[in-house]
């Protein structure tokens, strides 16, 4: 076992687990963070996709122990007193989202893409998602949203890292 | 408010956000696998490696001893009580079918199959511990090709002396629905139009988004199962069924579930074993697959070869089809795996006038996973059958492709038409569709774009695909069921409970796994009642709340369970209406409902429905014989199926010299019937659209030659991804539903059952010059280019030579150091 420290959603945690834990499962198991989920077992999906130190990352893909010290946001620590973060909102407002189940690993990797790039043209956006898998909308409203939330300007990708850094 | 502000005058047809949204875009989600209960066991299955072997030993000593580990079930352990997986469509009386254990005693016919369970304290402990379970199987020889198991010569079971699990025919001249197919045949053999063709529907796998994962709790008086599935009911009824326990000490549970596409429409071994677990060991027990184990183990989907006959007259109009299908059921039978074909006999004859008609279809066994219901179900095969017929009589007549199918439709004032395989098409528009999506489609500017491209010989061709679709939902007339021998009904159920505070609690029979039930049925609810949208609680997906119900498959949620609503609905206004009268002092008779009001007619006087229910609730001045309860319920059985159609063109661009296709443009025109939620209808087209293309395109499982599945992971079972995908032009016209209230007819499964079609046809439309009709689906570019060579083009010819001119023999094969140079050249070509 293997004693870490990492914080989740600008919460600090220390636990002991096995080395060969994946981010992902520490933050489902251990954290209770079920929020964030498993699709497939080949990081191809993109389902589990967090922010660690504010860029995204696919938390199967990561061990839990290389988070030591680290900050995570989940989909979770995303709405901040209540309020959506622009990018949940405009997944809602375009019907983004149909079963959900890729909708928290979306949502962060769009996040991501906005961070890069503010005003991402159609196919970059569908570039900067193609890490992630969606089999309900056809991806065809998740590119709205994402057109949607770069329109509204600068919060929408950069509240994500905001709230990693209101962690510290 | 803004939100009253806002407020649509009907909630029916308003673009009404959803509600379902707000707990899955911040996480606050309840996936089966996110249930945690205490002194929880995890589950491991061992899986067969093998397609066809006989199990010859089991050795679990070092994986019983194994940290955590609580018990190792083989099927020698629990074969007295597992019963065997149930089918509930024998499509014929006689039906062949191996008994299905949930884990295998001495025989596996896929490789996939459970051969031993560990149950232990941790998911991991327990996948180390299945690592430690030696099996020892003596190899048989597996049949795996479709064709070869129609020969008999290697057999999938040996025990049942065949591969062929059931022949069933429909024929119109026996129907009395149409004439003699094969008259009609040999009549266009002599004077007219023949099209023979044998098409691939290609095995797909539904690879819904949420692994299956279930959770069986046998602590308390009644067994609880949590698990991500469709259809809850059918998993309570066959978990009683299969494994003897009373239906009433079963509750099932199907809480947030991550799509379904027909995948979560089954009653799984995973279910059966984790209740046998949970019994052994007392304890609660989770199983959640791998997205490796889904795509191997939960069943697959289509698989079928399909021969036909097309009979025509010189001019177009055709006189007969005739079909012949080997479809592949896997190794097993699933629920409604037999059935699935059959659900295409009605539908190859499409929105076409055709005077006879023959379906016949053989049901074949296999080593590979089981088939079953996959978005459409029957109805995506015999569309893309016969609208790539249709495309290929156009061409054989030298027509426009919307011409010979508009010679051939029914027209708008036949409406309604009893077709050939003796279905009643209630409504539609074709014209009107078909109108729409040419004039969004530009379709007669890139006719003639195609035109110039093929006249300068442009390596990248442009070819137009036609789909005119239609498909029969609402699942279904259970006297029809009966008729096909399926073992249930097709009612549906809701309940409408008024609470005293005003709120009002839906419970649905349907059981929504991403549709938005919840938003859809508050709408009708909000306008049927007159309560606002938000104070509408829809419940389902459980069967001590939702406690009658047949579960969400078949675009039958909102024609069926809607249809119920509505009259559940109506029952409480029906019921109110006396207690109403008793308040305002009038008669019965006198009482009018309507916008949330009951008023005296001709007066002013009236009572809010609130106050009713309240008055209700308190009972304390009810007059004698009245119930102090406005809650009612319905149970609809739907009188016809709907027929929702559509018009869906494609415009694809084909790289004649790298085989490499892209979209350049996909518009469709839906008539659905009427529209409750224009928001969701979209979001519906989208993702059908993308997985109807992705079967003309991507998608395929494919087996080696030892029946292993290669296509296994998502590295290699290939998903489309947001960068393979284009943005739609999708509209609709309307054409009322006459067979329900709400005029509706569903729209879950026409974009998967339209699109695969439109794509394949314009991707032949482009190669049709060179001599090509057909390419196998998924059209990779590797088929393409493939299909190009062989027809010796000239296209195809200049790939070879100075096509690569940066690339000199015997030189390093690097890029050159000037970019600009190759781009330009390039931009010289085109």
């Amino acid at each position: 076992m293997t004693r870490i420290n990492v914080t989740v959603d600008g919460v600090g945690y220390e636990d002991e687990v096995e080395p060969r834990t994946l981010l992902v499962h520490y933050l489902r198991e251990t954290l209770g963070k079920t929020g964030t989920v498993v699709g497939c077992d080949t990081s191809n999906c993109g389902a589990c996709t967090v922010h660690l130190d504010g860029r995204s990352v696919k938390s199967c893909n990561v061990l839990a122990v290389q988070a030591d010290g680290h900050e995570v946001t989940t989909i979770e620590g995303l709405a901040q007193d209540g309020e959506l973060h622009p990018m949940q909102r405009a997944f809602h407002d375009c019907h983004a989202l149909q079963c959900g189940y890729c909708t928290p690993g979306m949502i962060m990797q769009a996040i991501d893409v906005l961070n890069d790039n503010p005003h991402p043209s159609e196919e970059q956006i569908r570039v900067g998602l193609e890490g992630n898998l969606c089999r309900c909308t056809g991806y065809h409203n998740i590119v709205k949203a994402v057109q949607q939330a770069a329109d509204e300007g600068s919060t929408a990708g950069a509240s994500a890292g905001a709230t990693a850094g209101g962690a510290q | 408010m803004t939100a009253v502000e806002d407020r649509p005058k009907t909630e029916i047809g308003a673009a009404r956000k959803r509600k379902e949204d707000q707990r899955l875009i911040t996480g606050r989600t309840k996936w089966t696998d996110n249930i945690q209960l205490p002194g929880m066991r995890h589950l491991a299955m061992v899986r067969s490696p093998f397609a066809h072997a006989t199990i010859t030993g089991i050795d679990t000593s070092a994986a019983k001893s194994s940290p955590g580990v609580l018990a190792v079930l083989t099927g020698e352990d629990v074969k007295d009580i597992q019963g065997g997986m149930a089918n509930a469509w024998p499509i014929t009386e006689d039906q062949k079918a191996p008994v299905h254990p949930a884990i295998a005693v001495d025989h596996v016919a896929f490789a996939g199959e459970i051969v031993a369970v560990v149950v232990a304290r941790s998911a991991a402990a327990a996948r180390d511990a299945a690592e430690l379970v030696d099996v020892d199987y003596d190899e048989l020889p597996p049949v795996l090709d479709l064709k070869e198991a129609a020969k008999d010569a290697v057999l999938a079971h040996p025990s049942l002396g065949t591969n062929k699990s059931a022949f069933w025919q429909f024929d119109s001249a026996g129907a009395g629905t149409g004439g003699p197919v094969d008259e009609a045949i040999e009549k266009a053999r002599a004077d007219g139009i023949v099209i023979e063709r044998e098409y691939r529907q290609q095995r797909l796998i539904p690879a819904f988004m949420e692994p299956r994962s279930v959770v069986c709790d046998p602590t308390g008086e009644q067994l609880t199962i949590w698990t991500a599935t469709q259809v809850p009911h059918f998993v309570r009824i066959f978990t009683a069924l299969v494994l003897g326990i009373p239906e009433s000490k079963i509750r099932v549970i199907a809480p947030d579930v991550g799509g379904g596409f027909g995948g979560k429409l089954q009653h799984t071994p995973e279910e059966v074993i984790a209740v046998l677990a949970a019994r052994h060991t007392g304890k609660p027990v989770k199983y959640t697959e791998t997205r490796s184990e889904s795509l191997l183990s939960g069943h697959h989907g289509r698989d079928q070869w399909q021969k036909l006959t097309l009979a025509a007259t010189k001019d177009g109009t055709v006189t007969g089809l005739k079909v012949d299908l080997l479809a592949d059921m896997g190794a097993y039978l699933g629920l409604v795996t037999s059935g699935i074909p059959v659900l295409g006999a009605f539908m190859f004859n499409a929105i076409y006038k055709f005077p006879a008609y023959q379906f016949n279809c053989t049901n074949l066994f296999t080593n590979k996973t089981w088939t079953d219901a996959y978005r459409g179900a029957g109805r995506p095969e015999a569309t893309y059958a016969i609208e790539r017929l249709m495309d290929e009589l156009a061409a054989e007549v030298g027509v426009d492709p919307l011409e010979i199918r508009e010679k051939n439709w029914i027209k708008h004032e036949e409406f309604p038409f009893t077709t050939v395989a003796g279905m009643t098409y209630d409504s539609g528009n074709y014209e009107a569709a078909t109108a729409r999506a040419r004039e969004l489609f530009d379709y007669d500017g890139l006719r003639r774009e195609q035109q110039e491209r093929r006249d300068r010989k442009d390596p990248v061709q442009l070819g137009l695909g036609v789909s005119t679709f239609t498909e029969m939902c609402g699942l279904a007339p259970s006297r029809v069921l009966g008729a096909l021998r399926y073992a249930a009904g097709g009612w549906e159920h809701a309940t409408v409970r008024m609470l005293p505070t005003g709120k009002v609690e839906v419970v649905t029979g349907t059981s929504p796994h991403g549709q938005g039930h919840e938003t859809v049925w508050s709408q009708i609810i909000a306008d049927k009642l007159g309560v606002p949208f938000e104070d509408v609680e829809v419940l389902h997906g459980d069967t001590q709340i939702a406690n009658r119900g047949l579960d969400t498959y078949g675009s039958r949620s909102l024609v069926v369970g809607g249809q119920a609503l509505v009259m559940a609905a109506d029952r409480v206004i029906e019921k109110a209406k006396p207690h109403a009268a008793h308040l305002l002092e009038a008669s019965v008779d006198d009482i009018e409902f309507s916008g949330g009001q009951f008023k005296v007619k001709g007066t002013d006087k009236g009572k809010a429905m609130a106050e009713v229910v309240w008055a209700a609730f308190s009972s304390h001045d009810l007059p004698e014989g009245l119930e102090p309860t406005l809650d009612a319920d319905a149970t609809y059985d739907p009188v016809d199926f709907s027929f929702p159609h559509g018009t869906h063109l494609c415009a694809m661009e084909v790289d004649t010299e790298t085989g490499q296709v892209s979209m350049r443009k996909y518009v469709c025109v839906d008539d659905i019937g009427n529209i409750m939620n224009p928001l969701i209808v979209e979001g519906q087209v989208h993702g059908g659209l993308v997985q109807g293309i992705a079967q003309a395109l991507w998608e395929e499982a494919v087996y080696d030659d030892q029946g292993t599945l290669v296509s296994g992971s998502f590295v290699d079972y290939t998903l489309p991804t947001a960068a393979d995908t284009i943005s739609f032009v999708t509209d609709n016209t309307v054409s009322p539903s006459t067979t329900n209230d709400l005029g509706a007819k569903g729209v879950g499964e026409a974009g998967c059952i339209a699109s695969t079609p439109a794509v394949v046809n314009a991707v032949v439309d482009a190669l049709r010059p060179m001599g090509i009709n057909d390419i196998q689906m998924p059209c990779t570019p590797e088929r393409v280019w493939k299909a190009i060579r062989s027809a010796g083009s000239d296209q195809a010819d200049a790939t070879t030579g100075d096509a690569q001119p940066h690339f000199d023999a015997g030189a390093p094969n690097q890029a050159p150091p000037d970019p600009s140079s190759s781009a330009s050249a390039e931009g010289a070509d085109q």
